[in-house]
């Protein structure tokens, strides 16, 4: 197998490239940009066959995804934070067309205020549009899981489209050895695009994404998404199956480092779980019972696949690199959702970190886990903790000071 | 200029392609085009449609179209075009579909969407040349919704949510499309079936973006009997309300240039939008500034 440096965006449109898609439709944005860039100058250059076209917002970049997908292409896009916003609208309305596509989110905080680096609150703004969504950790895994994405997402117990979700800058400008996939094995793996009678042909007229009128036919159909989503947990399962016979890497729908007898377990999605997994690591080394956890499929939510692995253990540690406003981490609520009422539940620990790039250091894995111990021991769970040091504030503190300086300064107000 | 085919009334299409029973208002003035444009165009036709009063056509599990449909969004119809358009053209060069499976993307979109938050795909659409037709069923109006303004009501029309007329202005939707430098612009209305005929079907044997804007009478939205359809659209044309007209190789032409022109009174009493420039008083100023800028608009067109 060939071995090459890549960066998670160059992995992602070696993903699309190995894919063969037909399509592009495209829009810049950082940190996702060099994905398109990458896809544009093989075209450009006849290295990869494919049509790549910019559309003026990320809003149209999914429309023609979806009708270029409903015309009977195999289409590729990607965006990022306030692209996939922007695009909003569509992202809830292609599902409903059935018409499957892969999307690369590369993940990045929302404004207010404006900011270049990674969190995971854009994508589960998207959580509940109907995509399927794998999250990943390396950039091997963003190569791979575009693959299997595609395999997923065109399989006729699914049609839906999927995204594929990587970290800005942690994994998008971060370049790892990433082994490339033989491309006659990926055609084995993935076979060419089947529309499956969902396609704008003259001699068979079809109307799709027609409106109706009234909740029951409404209903019908929002339902029939949900449950090809849901189908996705098992054609997941086969696909993953199938690629590590096919290439010899294994990507469960939901990855468990040293969790066999672990008795507080860190929960995770994204790049950053790595930062958990080397202070598991660590605690290991210093005699405590703790793993990881970290769910790759997050639509279909792989509940049985999580009590599983959650059932039984003393407490869990969800740490959230997202933000409801008013409510908290996002990942904590649906894992709660997923394990109350059922016996053995752990005690669930809630923490917010890593917004905009702000790192988690090894430190505050060290607390979190002291913590979860005294809350197993006391039976008392301690609330919502925003992670945030003291030396952070005195440092914002610090810049309020420089800046009421320069107001006083140039007669302002202050 | 393409020579047509169609030339006389009875050049039009007898049988009539559009299935019927459809959802649309008695009177449409939307529909009455767009039976006539459908006629010409046929079956090979995805449209691709904008969120508006034509939207209700195609209600599962029923349409009455002969071809494609899709439903997108109200702002990124145009875009639509762009990925049916591509992704056909791809099967094509990849002799996945044979040419006799093709067909032509046609965006249909409201004047909400069209002169509003549907430009910029529009704009977009035409600058990267996708071969496509746009038609605009121009309502003046948010029709759909009740009929308030939009950026194609005209001033001093009364809507829902300008009582005592529109304080501002039609957007002159045309010379932004020509300023795009499409492969072809027009503006038609269903009174005229010849003329929309002739340059549908000119549109039609041509490539690149065109564009078609029919201004749609309605009678829920403007207020008059529905059987007023046909007379009302003679009328904007008779008047000079409505310049029948078309863009083709840098050059706008007008294909009609009413002589003498009917007073644009005689148009706007018919309505009841207008009737408060008329009762409990004429507002003289308003129906003067009314004329005065129809004329100023004839005092040059060719």
């Amino acid at each position: 197998m060939n071995r090459i440096l890549l960066t998670g965006n160059g992995a992602a449109a070696w993903g699309a490239r190995l894919a063969e898609v037909d399509y592009v439709p495209a829009f810049p944005i950082t940190p996702q940009t060099e994905i398109i860039e990458t896809l544009a100058g093989w075209y450009e250059r006849g290295e990869a066959k494919g049509r790549l076209v910019t559309l003026e917002s990320e809003h149209s970049m999914v429309t023609a995804a979806g009708a270029a997908a409903a015309t009977g292409v195999r289409v590729f896009t990607a965006t990022s934070s306030q692209g996939l916003l922007y695009a909003m609208e569509m992202l809830y309305a292609v599902p409903g067309w059935r018409a499957p596509f892969v999307m690369v989110n590369v993940s990045r905080g929302v404004a207010t205020p404006i900011t270049l680096e990674s969190d995971h609150t854009d994508i589960l703004a998207a959580r509940d549009s109907g995509f399927l969504q794998i999250h990943c950790a390396s950039c091997q895994e963003v190569l791979d899981s575009v693959l299997i994405a595609y395999r997923v997402a065109e399989d006729a117990r699914v049609r839906l489209p999927a995204i594929v979700n990587q970290d800005g800058f942690t994994l998008s400008f971060t370049r790892e050895p990433v082994e490339m996939p033989d491309l006659e094995a990926v055609r084995r793996f993935l076979p060419a695009y089947d529309p499956q009678g969902v396609e704008f042909r003259a001699s068979r007229p079809v109307s799709q994404a027609v409106a109706v009128l009234g909740g029951s036919q409404y209903s019908y159909f929002r339902y029939e998404v949900h449950l090809a989503a849901m189908n996705a947990l098992g054609v997941y399962e086969e696909a993953a199956r199938d690629f590590d016979a096919q290439f010899g890497r294994h990507h469960p729908a939901v990855e468990a480092y040293r969790c066999d007898d672990a008795e507080i377990v860190f929960y995770m999605v994204g790049a950053f779980a790595t930062k958990a997994q080397d202070a598991v690591d660590r605690l290991r080394e210093a005699g405590h019972k703790v793993g990881l956890v970290r769910p790759r499929v997050l639509r279909p939510y792989p509940e049985a696949a999580l009590r599983t692995l959650l059932l039984g253990r003393r407490a869990v540690i969800v740490v959230d690199q997202n933000l409801s406003m008013g409510k908290g981490g996002v990942h904590y609520a649906e894992l709660a959702s997923a394990l109350y009422g059922c016996g053995g539940a752990p005690m669930l620990l809630s923490y917010v970190g890593g917004l905009g790039g702000r790192d988690i250091g090894a430190e505050e894995f060290f607390e979190m886990a002291a913590e979860a111990r005294k809350a197993a021991e006391t039976g008392a769970v301690p609330e919502l903790r925003l992670l945030y040091t003291a030396g952070e504030l005195r440092e914002i503190r610090k810049l309020q000071a420089i800046a009421n300086a320069e107001r006083r300064q140039l007669g302002g107000r202050t | 200029m393409t020579e047509t085919a169609i030339r006389s009334m009875k050049d039009l299409p007898s049988a009539h392609l559009l299935g019927t029973g459809t959802a649309m208002c008695a009177g449409c003035g939307s529909l009455e085009a767009l039976h006539e444009i459908y006629d010409i165009l046929g079956g090979r036709t995805v449209f691709v449609n904008a969120a508006g009063c034509m939207t209700l056509l195609s209600n599962y599990p029923f349409t009455p179209f002969r071809g494609g449909w899709l439903y997108t969004s109200m702002a990124s119809a145009a875009a639509g075009a762009q990925g049916v358009r591509d992704a056909l053209d791809i099967l094509r060069e990849k002799g996945r579909i044979t040419a006799d499976e093709d067909m032509t993307a046609v965006v249909l979109a409201g004047d909400g969407s069209t002169y509003g938050m549907g430009m910029s795909a529009t704009s977009a659409a035409i600058e990267r040349g996708l071969d496509f037709l746009y038609i605009c069923y121009d309502n003046e109006g948010y029709g759909n919704t009740g009929q308030q303004y939009s950026g194609a009501t005209p001033h001093g029309a009364k809507t829902t949510t300008s009582a005592r007329g529109y304080s501002g202005e039609k957007k002159d939707l045309f010379s932004i499309w020509a300023a795009h430098r499409p492969a072809y612009v027009a503006t038609v209305i269903g009174a005229e079936p010849l003329d929309l005929a002739k340059k549908i079907e000119r549109a039609a044997r041509m490539k690149g973006p065109r564009l078609i804007m029919a201004l749609a009478p309605c009678p829920t939205g403007w207020d008059y009997d529905p059987k007023e359809t046909v007379d009302i659209g003679r009328l904007a044309v008779a008047s000079g309300v409505w310049p029948l007209k078309e863009y083709l190789d840098g050059r706008v032409v007008h294909t009609r240039i009413p002589r003498p022109r009917v007073p644009v009174e005689a148009y706007l009493k018919t309505q009841g939008r207008f009737a408060h420039l008329f009762a409990p008083q004429r507002n003289e100023a308003l129906l003067a500034g009314i004329q005065a800028r129809v004329d100023a608009y004839w005092t040059d067109a060719r």
